[in-house]
């Protein structure tokens, strides 16, 4: 095999999926705001992809605030700086860590199920059905799972930076020998508004890209279970990876001086 | 002679370097049944997916009550769907939704019918195909496929279509189970006066339920007329596919 035919097909085939993606999201859009909306469908959706996460997201955001906690106070004990822990936990879950790892627990629970379903509908013909019912699918099934996910992702993070910071005040009290109401303190007099902010706009962001990497992949899946499973792992790689891409850009956009 | 209710002129259809449509030219009259038959791979599932808009044919033009549908925008496009019912091969039931919410979408999400109405008239259409009421509370994965198959048909003439389209409507179901569903199609093609384009490969079901039968062999209509003319075609092709016959111009392509 000739290495440029190689490389040639490889950026070919990665341009077309992007035009297809595109492609996807622009019908996708419009169609969140014209009638029918299916409201119904909407706050279906907002409890699968908000309420049912809750749990693994509130397990991970309190893990991660409390591994985050020893870190910082065994790093920080190499400068004196071990008494830094409240500000540096409250910091790291809002403007990072909540944000990204409730996005990619929730890409790995959302973004799969969504697939699954779409491309079940899609391999059984019931995506056919719907427009022969006169029913268009974008707005049926694209659009309620887009909005339930963009409104539900910041909540969700909102819940994750609360339960994140409460497992750093547990570690920071029960092993590193806080006291707890300095440790409180020291984290409300630490957080701005534009920490807890960035990273909901981050939330946002994220759970556009996950509702929208399911869709896209389920929608467009096909070939019986095989092709099925096949759209299942793309949406949740692809909406993981680009979760961490967006996170950098929207970090380095934020923040930047 | 009437306008025909579908047109279809050289209508051309591709996938990669594949051509599974190679020019088809086909008319339906308005109340008429017309059965598409052939093999499979021929491009019958294909003809129809163009005629609803599913697949966007490369060349040719395609006309319901004489409006040219291949270039429609999606909202035009709503409002020409909203003529036809399809029952599909695998009935492709909302497996999310009860029996009869199933049979009501149409009425509900595209008429804009009130539940409790749109239930009234989703229990009659089952009852019309021989489902209790009972039935309209299950999930679709409860039933059996010929009850599937019933439940679609069902959602197919749910909100009175002028056109039904019925893809291999006796595929996978026992010969009795196939003939209820041959004489429920008959039935309620006559009652609603509605034009049918039909496809299968089951010669019992098409002689059942064509006005006209038209056979496609690699993308083209080789023959077309009545049904009661198809054993003297003097087509070679026909002949062999009636009769199923494994010898003949028809090659299959396998590896011996």
């Amino acid at each position: 095999m000739n290495p440029f035919a190689l490389i040639g097909r490889f950026t070919i085939a990665f341009l077309s999926e992007i035009g297809r993606l595109a492609e996807f999201a622009a019908d996708a859009l419009p169609s969140i705001i014209t009638p029918p909306i299916y409201l119904r469908l909407t706050g279906e959706q907002m409890m699968r992809i908000g309420y049912y996460s809750l749990p693994v997201v509130g397990l991970t955001a309190f893990f991660t605030g409390g591994a985050l906690a020893l870190q910082i106070f065994i790093g920080g004990d190499r400068y004196g700086a071990e008494s830094f822990v409240p500000q540096i936990v409250v910091l790291g879950i809002t403007r990072e860590l909540g944000p990204v790892m409730a996005g990619l627990m929730v890409a790995g629970r959302v973004s799969a199920a969504i697939a699954a379903e779409l491309g079940t509908m899609r391999v059984t013909e019931q995506i056919d059905a719907l427009v022969t019912l006169s029913t268009n699918p974008f707005k049926y099934l694209v659009a309620p799972r887009l909005v339930a996910a963009v409104i539900t992702m910041p909540l969700l993070v909102a819940v994750a930076d609360i339960i994140g910071v409460f497992g750093g005040w547990v570690v920071g009290t029960q092993s590193l020998g806080f006291n707890s109401s300095v440790y409180l303190k020291n984290t409300a007099d630490f957080v701005t508004n534009s920490d807890v902010i960035s990273g909901l706009w981050k939330a946002a962001a994220f759970g556009f890209i996950i509702a929208l990497m399911g869709c896209y992949h389920g929608y467009h899946s096909k070939g019986g279970a095989q092709g099925v499973g096949g759209a299942t792992t793309n949406a949740v790689v692809s909406a993981a990876i680009l979760i961490l891409a967006t996170n950098y850009v929207m970090t380095s956009l934020l923040f930047s001086r | 002679m009437a306008p025909p209710k579908i047109e279809l002129k050289s209508v051309m259809k591709r996938f990669g370097s594949k051509v599974v449509l190679d020019g088809i030219d086909l008319g339906v009259q308005p109340g008429e049944s017309l059965v598409i038959i052939g093999g499979s791979g021929t491009g019958k599932s294909v003809t129809l997916k163009c005629i609803l808009g599913l697949i966007h044919p490369e060349r040719g033009s395609i006309k319901v009550d004489g409006l040219e549908v291949t270039r429609l925008s999606s909202g035009a496009r709503e409002k020409v769907n909203r003529k036809f019912g399809m029952l599909f091969q695998g009935s492709a039931l909302f497996d999310s939704l009860p029996v009869w919410e199933n049979v009501a979408f149409a009425l509900i999400q595209g008429h804009g019918l009130g539940r409790a109405e749109a239930k009234q008239i989703a229990l009659q259409k089952l009852a019309k195909v021989g489902l209790s009421k009972d039935v309209g509370e299950l999930s679709p994965s409860e039933l059996s496929g010929g009850m599937q198959k019933r439940v679609g048909l069902a959602r197919a003439i749910a909100a009175d279509p002028e056109i039904i389209f019925f893809d291999e409507p006796t595929t996978g179901l026992d010969p009795i189970m196939a003939d209820v569903i041959n004489e429920l199609i008959v039935k309620t093609v006559k009652d609603m006066g509605v034009t049918t384009l039909s496809i299968t490969h089951d010669m019992i079901s098409a002689r059942k339920i064509a006005d006209k039968i038209a056979m496609l062999y690699k993308g083209k209509i080789i023959w077309a007329g009545r049904k009661e003319d198809i054993d003297k075609s003097g087509n070679e092709f026909v002949d062999q596919f009636i009769h199923g016959r494994a010898e003949g111009p028809i090659k299959m392509e396998i590896v011996r």
